[in-house]
């Protein structure tokens, strides 16, 4: 636990001063370890994508070369042209963004309020809860899947068409039951117990009630916290595979993960299926490349350190 | 400012994903359990495996349309799933409760289903399914619940020329390869170092590909799954001798390098750039090969390993759910699907044994003496159906498991008599599924 | 799970800051209700009753397809539980993993970070590089490593190239388990490597300037300086790799479903091969109460360690 009062203003990273570099042979040394590294976790993903441009003859033909790694050869987008006939990517596409997105920001709601109601106001058994929220992290998703499936299953849903049992085959199903994490609950709780108390207290005597303490002066001091756990929701609600699986039913509702269970035929075509994978992980990788600083920093001012 | 900004954007994100929810359900609704009316036209919800297989679902859709065209009582509404994860999604489905009209069904687990009471008999159909190869009947405690387009006939594919070099008999349907003569063409090859296996059984694929395509061995040499006549008990079948002997050859084919332990990503291709001389594969495989080899190529009984060739039977075919608010339109279905003309296109499509013989004669190549006739044959002469009882998927998964421990190293006595066990205690707690 | 902890630090530190509040007011009662409200009830239909009813169909025989209804069959799932070699070989497996896992990726992760942790031109791209794993899905990991581990695949080429003969990766029972620690490692370090940089970015560097002064080697830094920087995010680190080893599944559904020889076979993927391939609800939720309690041990133990370090401080 942190106990130092961590200033309001969270230190932007400057990744340093670190450890100062000494002479030259460690430090070329270190390149080239850095290096190395890099292509050790690049170049998978440099493969794949490479790959998807290519005919199968020509991928397996590659694999003892380095032309494995390059865009050389017989490139083509006949590949991505074969996926899009056998998958309609746009709705998986549009899904996926749909879940994504809903999760992250109710998930953002609900447990930044929770958070704030564990972390600064008083109240009994709030050690119990925080303990059994906790505790709940430990259970694997699958584990309890088959139970769930029977439950969502009874769960009666009130919208445009009236009241109805049963939410197999919605995009609620996909949302709903992954809105409240113990994990964000902690990341915002930790975040939360690092701003200074004499906020609450100032705001107090003026008048405010806790909601307000929470909109006006919690959440706009959380920045860090709230994209880092934005972050880490959005990836598994991309992510998604086994779940939807068992839930959904209408080809219409279906996210990407599932889409690649439709290139697992009789006759697989490593070329169509590297590129599938290239179109459903490009999208996060740009979307992480774009805002990798802010990112990685948020994750590291967030807190998230025990 | 910004922090208006951000609250705007949170408001307008949850007000959008609120609605297309909202959306969703409507539109999600509708879409599964049947039927629901409009204008007198009750919708009939039909689920199939081949999401992603282009063509076979192009053949289906095809005899939907038809089948929409021809009448204004009841509305077809398709879904396709992707197979690698169709019967997780349909099991979940059926134990929800949630099951659409019609369905497909991979063969052997129509009697687990019939049992379950997921799925409703096929009523006055008798006549026309008399015509249908008797492999692709879903049946269970003597009513049918399933017909299927299309079998599969499992094959040796190899070469006319690559036999001839290494001197090796070339087999027929009336004299197949023995076990001692296989071992010793296996020999052959793997001795000239021509290619890097003699042989491959495709042992990289997962599923049901193992029982439906190594037990039909096991039969071969003498031992079975479960014992057939009264489907209490796989002793003595599965751990008999016969199913030990069966055991120690398939070991083999791995220690003495005749075939990769687990195959490469892809065996046909493996075989067509020559680096395999003999395949183990469906009929499916037949015209690329013909298209790479032309008339070099050939389709071989699979090896006798006593018993006489066998190949599984039984692929996937389509039924009727219990849950189905319109089961006489769906029965109605039923019948418009079984035309010939269909039968001839799905298995046109997916390069599969027409069921019937009408069916045949519509698809170049399986006309008699045509050159896929011998599929066919081989359907008819060697095929065994995968044990009919609702033990099945659990004996598939067990199977499953042993088989690839034995490829593995595991001691195939010790193996076999778990798998024993554990079918035995399955069959038993469901009280033999009287 | 030091994260329990935290809650004992609230209310010594809220009474620092304000004595006066000590008693909860109605106001404040109703404004926690309120706020904590969604979120419990969310917790408690998608998480609580579901593992309540797991721990209620363990002592059943619930079939996931079967036309009869459940049975209380007392224990009877747990001795066959007990009797089942996969079991056993699945809890080895699991526990291997995740003595391998722990160490060996928090030590990776703590080497990316301090190899990131620098001002020089550049660093932002192998942070970003490091990362990318992360951001990928497990599924799609696992399809292109599966790709690359087969027989005659890149990495057996590669390897090759060297003048070394690759095994069959997935195929031997002896290299298969490890083949799936490595690529878990490579797809989940990256993440830890940021918590690290988080923690090492809360070290002065004052710190290690005074060191450096008092002749202190890079070693010397790093083990008198940047360590004892380090404890709690070493606890969080600890806490979190445990956990996800523990449910170790996706790699092994995709590339081995927990094969050959069971050697890759881990305790979640056997109980939802047993749930749904198997069809056999209640033994499988027999194996994943066990599971519960295997893990819940682990953490307390951990939580036990983890204390007492802080007690000692």
């Amino acid at each position: 636990m942190t106990v130092t009062a961590r200033p309001i203003k969270t230190r932007q990273l400057e990744f340093g001063p670190g450890m100062p570099s000494k002479g030259v042979v460690p430090r070329v040394l270190g390149m080239l370890l850095r290096i190395l590294l890099g292509l050790v976790f690049g170049l998978p993903l440099v493969f794949m994508i490479v790959s998807s441009f290519k005919p199968d003859l020509q991928i397996f033909a590659d694999l003892g070369t380095p032309s494995a790694f390059l865009p050389v050869g017989e490139l083509s987008f006949e590949n991505y042209l074969g996926v899009f006939d056998r998958v309609p990517f746009a709705t998986f596409l549009m899904n996926s963004v749909l879940i994504s997105v809903a999760t992250v920001v109710l998930g953002i709601i609900v447990n930044s309020m929770a958070a704030f109601a564990l972390s600064r106001l008083h109240f009994r058994g709030q050690k119990l809860i925080l303990g059994v929220i906790l505790a709940t992290l430990i259970v694997p998703f699958e584990t309890m899947a088959l139970p769930l499936l029977w439950w969502v299953n009874q769960l009666p849903w009130l919208d445009a068409n009236g009241l109805s049992q049963g939410w197999l085959d919605t995009y609620q199903v996909q949302i709903v039951p992954f809105i409240a994490n113990a994990f964000s609950i902690f990341l915002f709780y930790q975040y939360f117990d690092s701003i200074p108390k004499e906020l609450d207290e100032a705001a107090r005597v003026d008048g405010a009630n806790w909601f307000r303490i929470y909109r006006s002066i919690v959440i706009p001091l959380a920045g860090p916290a709230i994209a880092t756990v934005a972050i880490l929701t959005f990836l598994p609600a991309w992510n998604q595979y086994l779940w939807p699986l068992m839930v959904v039913q209408s080809e219409e509702l279906r996210p990407v993960m599932v889409g690649i269970d439709y290139f697992k035929q009789l006759n697989v075509s490593w070329g169509q299926i590297m590129a599938y994978a290239s179109i459903i992980t490009v999208p996060v990788l740009m979307l992480f490349i774009a805002f990798q600083k802010a990112f990685i920093n948020s994750i590291a001012s967030s807190g998230v350190k025990g | 400012m910004l922090n208006r900004i951000v609250k705007l954007a949170i408001v307008t994100a949850v007000t959008a994903s609120l609605t297309l929810t909202f959306a969703g359900c409507t539109k999600g609704g509708s879409a599964t359990n049947g039927p629901s009316e409009e204008g007198g036209i009750s919708t009939l919800s039909m689920w199939t495996h081949n999401a992603g297989n282009t063509d076979e679902l192009n053949a289906i859709e095809q005899v939907v349309s038809d089948y929409n065209a021809s009448q204004t009582k009841y509305k077809v509404e398709l879904q396709a799933f992707p197979q690698d994860s169709y019967n997780q999604s349909v099991v979940a489905a059926a134990s929800a409760k949630k099951l659409p009209c019609i369905l497909d069904i991979d063969g052997p687990n129509v009697p687990n289903w019939a049992w379950a009471g997921y799925l409703a008999p096929i009523e006055g159909m008798d006549d026309t399914l008399s015509k249908f190869l008797p492999t692709v009947l879903g049946k269970w405690s003597d009513k049918t619940y399933s017909y299927g387009y299309y079998d599969v006939a499992l094959n040796l594919a190899t070469r006319t020329t690559t036999l001839e070099k290494y001197d090796i008999r070339i087999p027929s349907m009336d004299k197949p390869w023995t076990k001692d003569e296989f071992t010793a063409a296996l020999k052959k090859v793997k001795d000239s170092g021509d290619f890097q296996y003699p042989l491959d059984l495709q042992t990289g694929n997962t599923g049901e590909w193992w029982p439906y395509a190594y037990s039909p061995f096991l039969q071969s040499a003498g031992g079975d799954l479960i014992n057939r006549s009264d489907f209490k008990s796989a002793d003595s079948v599965l751990n008999g001798p016969e199913a030990v002997a069966w055991g120690e050859w398939f070991r083999s084919l791995v220690t003495e390098e005749y075939m990769p332990l687990k195959s490469g990503a892809d065996p046909a291709k493996d075989f067509l750039n020559g680096k395999t001389a003999i395949l183990y594969t469906g009929s499916w495989s037949a015209a690329d090969a013909r298209e790479k080899f032309g008339d070099d190529v050939l389709f071989v009984p699979p090896v006798d390993l006593g018993k006489g060739p066998k190949i599984g039977g039984g692929s996937w075919q389509w039924g009727i759910s219990t849950q189905c608010g319109a089961a006489e339109g769906a029965q109605d279905y039923m019948k418009f699907a079984a035309a010939d003309k269909y039968v001839a296109s799905v298995s046109k499509a997916t390069g599969t044994i027409p069921a019937t013989d009408a069916g045949a004669d519509m698809v170049p190549g399986y006309e008699a003496g045509g050159e896929n006739d011998i599929f066919r044959q081989f359907s008819k002469k060697y095929a065994l159906l995968r044990p009919e009882t609702p033990g099945y998927p659990f004996i598939a998964t067990e199977f499953t498991k042993i088989a690839q421990d034995i490829l593995n190293g595991a001691d195939p006595k010790t193996a076999l008599d778990t798998a024993v066990k554990n079918i035995d205690a399955n069959q038993e707690s469901n009280n033999f599924f009287e | 799970m030091t994260v329990i902890d935290a809650a004992s630090h609230t209310p010594a530190a809220q009474t620092s800051v304000n004595p006066t509040r000590r008693k909860t007011d109605g106001h404040t009662r109703v404004a926690a209700t309120l706020m904590l409200l969604p979120a419990a009830v969310l917790m408690l239909t998608f998480l609580i009753i579901p593992i309540g009813l797991t721990f209620v169909l363990a002592f059943t025989n619930a079939r996931l397809i079967s036309p009869e209804p459940a049975t209380f069959v007392g224990v009877d799932n747990f001795l066959r539980l007990f009797d089942n070699a996969t079991f056993w070989k699945s809890l080895t497996n699991t526990v291997l993993f995740a003595v391998v896992v722990v160490p060996v990726q928090s030590a990776v992760a703590l080497g990316l970070a301090v190899l990131i942790n620098t001002r020089m031109r550049g660093i932002n791209f192998f942070r970003t590089v490091y990362f990318l794993p992360v951001v990928t899905s497990m599924v799609v990991v696992s399809m292109l490593w599966m790709f690359m581990y087969q027989p005659d695949g890149l990495i057996n080429s590669v390897l090759a190239k060297v003048g070394i003969q690759g095994p069959d990766w997935l195929g031997d029972p002896q290299w298969a388990l490890l083949s799936i620690i490595l690529l878990s490692i490579w797809q989940a370090c990256g993440f830890h490597m940021i918590i690290w940089l988080s923690g090492l970015q809360t070290i002065p560097g004052e710190l290690y300037e005074a060191a450096a002064l008092d002749g202190a080697s890079r070693w010397r830094q790093f083990t008198n300086v940047t360590w004892p920087g380090l404890r709690q995010t070493a606890v969080f680190i600890l806490i979190t790799i445990t956990i996800a080893a523990f449910s170790l599944f996706t790699q092994v559904n995709i590339m081995t479903q927990g094969g050959p020889l069971d050697s890759t076979s881990t305790v979640v993927y056997m109980a939802v091969r047993t749930g749904f391939q198997q069809q056999q609800t209640g033994y499988a939720s027999a194996i994943s109460l066990v599971f519960f309690v295997i893990v819940l041990a682990v953490s307390l133990v951990q939580r036990y360690f983890t204390r007492d370090k802080e007690a000692k401080r």
